[in-house]
């Protein structure tokens, strides 16, 4: 997984070892420490990684295992808009992937990356739960249900100058 | 709650509050004070009444109106008419497909006549961030009980006899999981609430957790109790973030009314519940790798034995069940288990959640007693597929289930019926299909989860599934032989044969029963590279009809790739080499011109 260099700042510091210091430095709180730093930061890039691992004791390497094994941390940062394309299965079969597809199409970026100028990310997350309204896409906490490849124009327009 | 005379539930699970349940809530709330009536009227905002394909729902009590597909701007109306006149508004009423007549009592729904709630009974009953209303339906009456005139092994065997088994997808007998727990000495053991719903399309816990959270809560404590447990943990999506809320909300409310925590209605029993989040990964539904990651690990499984019962969380016998499993404790204890045990069939008892999604008409969350038919679930409840297209095939038990056709159609569902037909429960979800879908390309699609979410410790899953994966995607390209059908069956025995947990045990069913099912779907992709539900877009060729063009240019114009050439009035040609078959020129074209291969 490739990251990008950021250099930290000393209250980026501070904040991490007072995210770390919450859970009593304990090894066995490192889900959490991980999803309260993601929450803060935006994305765990190697730099926190470190950060965190000096602080609980721990290898970077079991850190890293962490960040990696599960779909919810990321090294990158997400874009302003962050849209997300459900590919749960009552999604699929109502036709997700032309959905997933017109976007890639339409923002140049395939599934994981942010476009250039940094506005919008492109993800996949399963079920979302609201499969009544499938298929779903999410642009950051807003929800659209039914969207049909041609209703993607329409979703993109509404951030256009935001 | 006596005070008020009418009651205004608006579901606020997760789909009606993507459509706006939290403004209606709002603009009801508004209409009810400008016209004065806010001590008279109430509106709540509850758990998931399960009819999410026509939310937002509002519903009014005490005379059951059921409103669907409610906007923020029906509610004045609603106010005016309904509160005010005590008329209905008919063209939000609910229209029976059949008769096309207004259904003005939910009770008469075809969708609810033949569900029986228990794990569901509260949801869209109350609200959920309130204990007073889930005491006011006899919440926390069973905890009372048991503390009270039962001895820990009395709970137990009152489980055991109930024949309830675990909801999350195994089906094991979860008053013998109490009862090994109980029995496993220890200084501490731990209550664990597995609520990482990973399978996609099913959202029965999530929607249980949001609407009825101490039902949960309640049960965890019963089980710490009969097993000599003080401590419980949920292990929850952070996906989930309604879920949570609710879930933080109650434990607070609960701590508060000395229902969790030291001395419990002053028996002297402890315990209390911590929430821990998941981060994203299917394969800790796994009892095994759920305990890991609670530790702050990768979700890795372990062999079994030690079962977590004896080696559990933090190496302390440790007691697993799910959300829905849960939910049944405290109806079974305050009912009785012979009360529990006459529903269902001879060797699975009680009700079952459904999340019914896909091309059905009716999307939602249904329960029904175990027994019930594929045929009553889909086309009474479901009320059949979407567009009078024909049924095809009802996927089960997620990625680790399989696709049954029309033969299983009358089929009792229960743990051992399903399993013979080559699916299995799962946590309950029922993606149904019709005939667009095709059924090679739904297993690509489960196998492509599968190899994204294994999590790579033994190779016959690591490995074999990505194989799995490349032989489908093959056969959709039309690149495969008929030799590839043999060798892609082979492997899926070699994969369940020597995985090492339930993720890799499972994971070739998708294909196994489309095998099975769907053999000639298979062979048409391979010989005569046909995709037969016209979805696998490798085998689709757009080719414009001579006689139809009048080379109007819409579909040049519209091509994203330039694939299309042709002058005014001249008949167009779509170069196959060019053409990405995004199919945007078959729904441009007035004239037919253009059809699919």
């Amino acid at each position: 997984m490739s990251s990008i260099k950021v250099k930290l700042k000393e209250q980026d510091l501070n904040k991490i070892k007072e995210i770390c210091k919450s859970f009593n430095n304990e090894e066995g709180e490192l889900i959490n420490v991980l999803h309260k730093t993601q929450e803060h930061f935006g994305y765990l890039p190697a730099e926190i990684q470190e950060v965190v691992a000096q602080e609980l004791n721990m290898s970077v390497a079991k850190v890293y295992g962490v960040v990696t094994f599960y779909s919810f941390f990321t090294m990158l940062p997400k874009g302003k808009f962050p849209i997300s394309i459900c590919t749960g299965t009552a999604c699929y079969v109502r036709g997700a992937d032309n959905v997933l597809q017109e976007f890639k199409r339409q923002l140049g970026i395939e599934v994981g990356e942010t476009s250039e100028d940094g506005k919008y990310s492109l993800s996949c997350l399963r079920c979302v739960g609201a499969c009544g309204l499938a298929p779903v896409v999410l642009v950051g906490d807003k929800t659209y249900g039914r969207v049909s490849a041609e209703g993607v124009k329409e979703i993109l327009a509404e951030y256009q100058d935001k | 709650m006596t005070k008020y005379k009418m009651y205004l539930l608006v579901c606020g699970g997760t789909g009606c509050r993507a459509s706006a349940s939290d403004s209606i809530v709002e603009n009801l709330k508004q209409e009810l004070e400008t016209k004065g009536l806010q001590d008279e009227v109430q509106v709540l905002m509850t758990g998931c009444f399960g009819f999410c394909e026509k939310g937002p729902i509002v519903k009014v009590q005490p005379d059951n109106t059921f409103y669907t597909q409610v906007k923020p701007e029906d509610c004045a109306e609603i106010i005016e008419e309904h509160i005010v006149k005590g008329r209905k508004v008919n063209r939000l009423l609910y229209e029976d497909p059949e008769n096309k007549k207004h259904i003005e009592d939910s009770k008469h729904m075809n969708f609810y006549k033949k569900q029986i709630r228990i794990a569901l009974r509260n949801c869209g009953f109350i609200d959920p961030e309130n204990v007073d209303e889930y005491i006011a339906r006899d919440g926390y009456s069973a905890l009372g009980k048991c503390l009270s005139e039962l001895t820990p092994k009395d709970v137990v065997d009152q489980i055991k006899e109930s024949g309830l088994r675990g909801r999350g997808g195994g089906g094991f007998p979860t008053g013998l999981k109490w009862e090994i727990a109980a029995k496993n000495e220890a200084d501490q053991k731990y209550v664990v609430c597995n609520a990482d719903e990973g399978d996609p399309g099913a959202f029965m816990d999530r929607s249980i957790l949001e609407g009825d959270p101490h039902a949960v809560l309640e049960a965890m404590a019963i089980c710490g109790y009969s097993m000599g447990a003080t401590k419980g943990l949920i292990y929850i999506r952070a996906e989930y973030p309604l879920a949570i809320k609710r879930l933080k909300i109650a434990l607070e409310q609960a701590r508060e009314y000395g229902l969790l925590g030291t001395d419990i209605l002053g028996t002297g029993f402890e315990f209390d519940i911590e929430i821990r989040y998941g981060a994203g990964a299917f394969v800790c539904g796994e009892e095994t790798s759920l305990i890991h990651s609670m530790e702050g690990l990768r979700g890795e499984p372990t062999i079994k034995p030690p079962y977590p019962a004896e080696k559990g969380y933090l190496g302390k016998p440790t007691n697993v069940n799910n959300v829905e499993t849960y939910a049944n404790i405290t109806a079974i204890i305050n009912k009785g288990a012979n009360w529990f045990n006459k529903i269902g069939t001879e060797k699975s008892k009680g009700t079952k959640v459904f999340a019914l999604a896909g091309k059905i008409n009716n999307v939602g969350l249904i329960e029904v007693p175990m027994g019930t038919t594929l045929r009553e679930v889909i086309f009474e409840i479901g009320g059949g597929i979407k567009d009078g297209k024909k049924f095809k095939a009802v996927q089960t038990g997620g990625p680790s289930g399989g696709c049954l056709t029309e033969k299983h159609l009358d089929t009792p569902i229960d743990f051992d019926n399903l399993l013979a037909a080559g699916s299995m429960m799962g946590s309950g979800g029922m993606i149904v299909m019709d005939e667009d879908n095709c059924m090679v390309a739904t297993a690509k699609f489960y196998l492509d989860f599968t190899v994204e979410e294994s999590c790579g410790k033994c190779s016959p899953c690591r490995i074999g599934n990505k194989r799995l994966y490349e032989l489908l995607d093959r056969i959709t390209q039309g690149k495969a032989e008929m030799e590839d059908l043999q060798r892609l069956r082979n492997m899926c025995y070699v994969i369940k044969d020597t995985s090492l947990c339930g993720l890799g045990q499972t994971s070739p069913n998708p294909i196994l029963s489309t095998l099975d099912n769907f053999w000639d779907e298979y062979v048409a992709h391979i010989t005569d590279h046909k995709c037969p539900a016209g979805q696998c877009k490798d085998l689709m060729k757009y080719e414009v009809v001579e006689e139809n063009c009048v080379g109007c240019t819409a579909c040049a114009r519209v091509c994203p790739v330039g694939a299309i050439s042709g002058d005014k009035k001249q008949t167009h040609y779509i170069d196959p080499a060019i053409c990405i078959k995004c199919g945007a020129c078959e729904e441009r074209c007035k004239f037919d011109a253009i059809i699919v291969k």
